[in-house]
């Protein structure tokens, strides 16, 4: 069972292999990752990816909107971690 | 033998490997397939004499800082996770558009462009400037924007036809399929690039990109297979099932991804129905001498990066009458990048040249073939010298290439560079699974060709909704 914590954790990894450029340790919870970040829509693809790739958790496109901030991330990812 | 992979790439060009990069990176499983021996299609290298040459480099285009977030080239290594550094950088010293009565130089920074035409064309400097902030709100990469002439459009801004004429030559010779006009996406994605971003030159040439691009796709665990020709597309029911290499090896795959051209994969499908739709082949082709001297361009007189010549009122691009057009040329200068590489003084000279008639000529006759060539290195050295070039040098080393030797290299009908005037912007094809990437489908330049191949391989086998089939 993973805690929300290590969810966040998990995420902030792969933004940061995403975003290399950018200064991930201060990300800000629950404003938009698009609004502190250099993210577009191929970047956002990456991070849908990479959760399938490391986690075998898929994001249908219908649900892109839950990764908007880190907290609707954890929020939506949670259950799926621990599925 | 008989294989099974997600995807196969035809082509092992910047676009071909950039695709291969992003489908390996997400496991898929995925195939390049290069005819030739070695990778880089419109772009490669190759030795003649000792020396290595680049073979379609003048000169990279949409240059930033590493810092400048959101541009074409910081986005694409943003999404083939390469750090900005390893492609060694070297902007441009500054450019010239030179035509009979003036000339307007231009550098990475817009600024100098502006001054320059306010000293040149005073009393367009306010066009110019709203010009300007039609093309920053523009949104040229938008894969909907209907086909339109750029030149109807930049006139409502611009009313000296001979600025216009200059403006458009950089942009027209560096990347349009279309005679003497451009769609207008296209003005704008060149425009940005080349006046907005600019030039630069990686050290090491284009063998630079090309190894970062090779060894990051086999750090993904992609596959390459050097001298494999595609013979064959087969598809059944409309829909993509495997390609045919060398003529007898069959590759089982769910999608296709050809950086071959338009054209030129049309020619492979094996039973297409709608064959009247068959896009067209391109008209523009380039003839280019390569010289090395003794001294350097900079000691000679010449320290622009590049010279956009033209020697009539109007700008001709367009196929010429003549083999190859002497009136107009772009000369480049690799020494004059802020870095040096070269023990010697480099000048590419390029014209504009007409495929049929060189074509004709190598069928009729090898020396007659040779000599036409000779003319051309003939002409190459004129136009060096009225674009200031003084004569105490020696020439210690020169190749030129033709249309011919375009076409028997990149496989290109007529030896186009540019690809067809009819494109397929989103990659789409009347087969199902079988889509287009490359320069020549509007993205243009070795920037362009990447981007392309990223946003082929995201939308068509890596987006969700695609990955149905495929997973």
């Amino acid at each position: 069972m993973l805690t929300n914590e290590e969810v966040r954790s998990k995420v902030l990894d792969i933004i940061a292999d995403i975003a290399l450029d950018d200064d991930v340790t201060t990300i800000k919870d629950d404003i938009a990752l698009r609004d502190q970040l250099e993210l577009d829509s191929m970047d956002f693809l990456d991070i849908v990816m990479e959760l399938k790739k490391r986690h075998k958790i898929e994001v249908p496109q219908e649900d892109y909107s839950h990764l908007a901030s880190m907290q609707s991330c954890v929020d939506y990812l949670a259950p799926k971690f621990n599925a | 033998m008989s294989s099974s992979y997600d995807c196969v790439i035809i082509g092992a060009g910047m676009s071909g490997l950039a695709a291969g990069i992003r489908l390996a990176m997400f496991d898929k499983k995925v195939i390049i397939v290069e005819k030739h021996s070695i990778s880089g299609g419109l772009n490669s290298y190759y030795s003649r004499g000792k020396r290595k040459f680049d073979v379609g480099l003048h000169a990279m285009t949409n240059f930033v800082t590493a810092q400048e977030r959101g541009k074409p080239f910081n986005k694409l290594i943003k999404q083939l996770r390469i750090p900005y550094e390893d492609f060694k950088l070297h902007p441009q010293k500054y450019s010239l558009i030179k035509f009979p009565e003036k000339e307007l130089r231009f550098n990475n920074e817009i600024q100098l462009f502006i001054e320059e035409i306010n000293t040149n064309f005073p009393e367009e400097t306010d066009g110019f400037l709203k010009l300007l902030d039609f093309i920053k709100t523009f949104d040229e990469v938008n894969l909907s924007n209907q086909t339109q002439m750029a030149k109807p459009v930049v006139k409502s801004f611009i009313n000296n036809e001979s600025l216009l004429e200059m403006i458009f030559t950089p942009l027209l010779i560096y990347g349009s399929a279309w005679e003497n006009d451009m769609d207008i996406s296209q003005f704008v994605i060149m425009f940005k690039s080349i006046y907005l971003e600019g030039f630069s030159r990686p050290e090491g040439g284009v063998r630079t990109i090309i190894n970062i691009l090779l060894k990051r796709f086999e750090e993904c665990g992609g596959e390459i297979k050097f001298n494999c020709e595609v013979t064959r597309v087969n598809s059944k029911n409309n829909r993509i099932e495997s390609v045919e290499v060398n003529s007898n090896e069959i590759i089982n795959c769910q999608t296709i991804l050809s950086s071959i051209g338009l054209p030129e994969t049309f020619e492979i499908i094996d039973n297409l129905e709608n064959s009247n739709h068959k896009p067209r082949v391109g008209n523009l082709s380039f003839c280019e001498s390569i010289l090395m001297t003794d001294l350097k361009p900079k000691v000679l007189g010449i320290d622009a990066t590049i010279i956009f010549y033209n020697n009539r009122p109007k700008y001709l691009y367009q196929k010429p009458q003549t083999f190859f057009d002497s009136e107009s040329a772009v000369v480049c200068m690799p020494n004059n990048f802020d870095h040096d590489e070269f023990n010697e003084g480099i000048l590419r000279i390029t014209n504009i040249a007409n495929f049929d008639l060189w074509n004709k000529e190598l069928n009729l006759s090898k020396q007659a073939y040779k000599d036409k060539k000779e003319e051309v290195y003939k002409q190459s050295r004129l136009i060096l010298e009225k674009c200031g070039l003084n004569s105490s040098h020696e020439v210690i080393f020169k190749d030129i290439f033709t249309p011919t030797t375009i076409k028997r290299y990149t496989g290109h009908q007529n030896g186009v560079v540019y690809g067809s005037i009819d494109k397929s912007r989103n990659g789409t094809t009347p087969i199902n699974g079988l889509y287009i990437c490359g320069t020549d489908q509007g993205f243009l330049g070795i920037v362009g060709s990447m981007l392309s191949g990223i946003s082929m391989a995201n939308l068509h086998v890596l987006s969700p909704q695609n990955s149905g089939g495929l997973s």
